[in-house]
């Protein structure tokens, strides 16, 4: 059964979705019990991957046997083992959140939720550029009917624009991975790295004509500066525990990045290495300046916490921008706080709205809250970890990764990050000082919210405060990943036993 | 051979990035289509064209690789679900919101953009 443990992150979802797709007609309650009971044993089995990954080990489960390089590959590191845990953790409060009464706008939410795991799960979990490719169709058309649950004007436009900009990328991953094929012949990652240790220089220019398109592709899913337009809009009209599942989404983007540029384009790359590396950190402090003065001129709070994840996001890659293990390691930190903290805020607005009535989640004066000092306890705890005060987690994120810049790139990321931090913090505050203490005379709303509601809340966004309490252990885990990724050696070993960087064999 | 194959792929991708870029949706869904038939055409060739190969390896004779070929079929398939999916909402998108324009522009306002 171990052995096939790693598999299983990718099955449970697919065999629950394929049971929730078939009882289309079932009872929502039953539908619902199914989804929520999936999710918990994808959160057991992925806890149980991250124990089996801390002993450092890199081990990979081939799929019908077939070794690599030709079999396609899932491989478990300390890194996939943190994404899938991470995933599994999101979806559970986001589940549990729509099971409140979000899956009954439309048809198939939880079949749908379930095929989007499955396809995030895949795209951490594999070793092989052209299935990552596959999972990533997967989850984006899983996303694509998500995206657009429930219906409605804003929605639909929202929804088609997304669908073409990413239809678009899918072919030009497509292309990047031609090139990549045609110049080293091979599509593992492990094997790719090999054969790069070892390239022709002729083919030099092609292989980094290919890894740049990658990057871009990687880019418009992670969502920096010039491929981000799509992000708001489409994150502030989806339904809410949606919003928060895809706050994982932009953390595939940075999963792959991190992953291909630092496996397949690492040192052993000879001119190749670091191919994306000036790129990534002068663009995500663009994204950062930018996605500053999005936070705020949004009028909207929804609007304000997509701005936030774009922030999130030029955070993660000016880490990947910086490179050192240290940065690595910071950014991993930054990356779960940032992830469940945005997660929870948007399943908070959702509250805030439906209370609010027909204000919604628009910053302006609106009826009072009926539980007004509790929605607004939750979300100064949620304002002050994502705006980056002490004494919560991203805090210790953004001090970790301004500690593990060099001293020439401190004066261009440290500004800029507390600059943005600051805007944040001006922007939460006039938000949540006109959602809860500007309101009118009117009665509050009768808008009931459940446990359920409560529950996916509380559970995303108490995630801050263990990381404080436990980040002991979590940066010594994030400290040995990064290691682990500088060190491709390992990796490549355990897939290719027979080989090693370098070419003498 | 290869001259040929790389002007066709050439002009595909040049005629599907074009209506890409248009402002309604059946032509950007017909320039998604053209984009995806000159990447598949493209995905076909990665493993070199070769002309009277083996299909399977046969000795040290000239072969066709055949992991393009596989590759090329996933990628059909799935760009023929996802023609599928935007054909689709593109024509919700018409219901919904009035207007066949991607940003929802009412027909006076685009019918000058049209050129």
């Amino acid at each position: 059964m171990t052995q096939h443990l790693t598999i299983l992150p990718i099955v449970v979802p697919l065999l629950a979705g394929i049971i929730l797709l078939r009882s289309r007609g079932g009872s929502t309650r039953g539908k619902r019990i199914i989804s929520i009971t999936a999710t918990t044993l994808l959160a057991l089995v992925s806890i149980a991957l991250v124990h089996e990954a801390t002993s450092g080990e890199v081990t990979y489960y081939a799929l019908g046997d077939w070794q690599p390089p030709f079999g396609i590959v899932m491989v478990l590191d300390r890194l996939s083992a943190l994404m899938v845990l991470l995933t599994s953790v999101l979806a559970l409060g986001c589940i549990v959140f729509a099971s409140a009464g979000d899956d009954e706008q439309g048809s198939n939410f939880h079949g749908l939720f379930q095929l989007q795991l499955m396809g995030i799960n895949g795209a951490f979990l594999t070793g092989d550029l052209f299935n990552l490719f596959v999972f990533f169709e997967v989850l984006l058309l899983a996303s694509y009917a998500l995206l657009m649950h429930g219906g409605g004007k804003a929605r639909i436009q929202a929804g088609l624009h997304y669908v073409v900009l990413n239809l678009a990328g899918s072919a030009l991953f497509l292309i990047a991975l031609g090139v990549l094929y045609g110049s080293t012949g091979t599509l593992n990652m492990a094997d790719m790295a090999l054969r790069l240790s070892e390239l022709d220089p002729e083919r030099a220019g092609l292989v980094s004509a290919g890894g740049l398109l990658l990057l871009v592709v990687f880019g418009l899913k992670a969502a920096v500066l010039p491929l981000y337009f799509w992000l708001p809009r489409a994150y502030s009209t989806a339904p809410a525990p949606v919003a928060a599942l895809f706050a994982i989404m932009t953390k595939v983007g940075v999963y792959a990045i991190l992953r291909v540029y630092q496996l397949v384009f690492g040192d052993h790359a000879g001119s190749l290495a670091a191919l994306d590396q000036p790129w990534l950190w002068w663009l995500s402090l663009a994204t950062l300046f930018v996605s500053g003065i999005g936070v705020l001129a949004a009028r909207d709070l929804r609007l304000m916490i997509a701005y936030l994840l774009l922030v999130s996001v030029g955070t993660l890659l000016a880490g990947l921008g910086i490179r050192t293990p240290q940065a690595v390691s910071a950014l991993l930190y930054y990356l779960i706080h940032t992830t469940l903290v945005t997660g929870g805020l948007f399943l908070l607005a959702e509250m805030i709205g439906l209370q609010r009535g027909k204000a919604g989640t628009r910053l302006v004066k609106g009826r009072p809250l009926q539980h007004g000092a509790l929605l607004a306890g939750l979300f100064f705890v949620g304002a002050i970890t994502v705006a980056g005060l002490p004494p919560l987690s991203g805090a210790i994120g953004k001090v970790l990764l301004m500690q593990s810049a060099s001293p020439a790139q401190q004066p261009w990321l440290w500004p800029l990050l507390l600059g943005t931090g600051l805007c944040s913090l001006i922007a939460l505050s006039r938000a949540g000082s006109t959602l809860f203490w500007r309101s009118s005379d009117g009665e509050p709303s009768d808008a009931s919210l459940t446990r359920r509601h409560w529950f996916g809340v509380v559970w995303l966004l108490s995630a801050s405060p263990l990381l404080v309490a436990l980040a002991g252990p979590i940066s010594n885990y994030t400290q040995a990943t990064a290691e682990q990724l500088a060190n491709p050696q390992q990796h490549i070993q355990a897939l290719l036993p027979d080989s090693s960087l370098g070419g003498d064999q | 051979m290869e001259t040929l194959y790389a002007i066709t792929t050439g002009v595909l991708s040049a005629c599907g990035l074009f209506l890409t870029l248009r402002g309604r949706t059946f032509p950007v869904v017909a320039g998604l289509t053209l984009l995806s038939y000159a990447v598949n055409l493209f995905l076909f060739s990665m493993g070199g064209l070769t002309t009277d190969g083996a299909v399977i390896v046969n000795g040290g004779e000239e072969y066709a690789d055949p992991l393009p070929q596989a590759l090329v079929l996933t990628a059909i398939v799935i760009g023929f679900a996802m023609t599928a999916f935007s054909v689709i909402l593109a024509m919700r998108a018409r219901g919904d919101l009035g207007s066949d324009h991607v940003d929802g522009r009412k027909l006076e306002e685009s019918r000058g953009d049209r050129g």
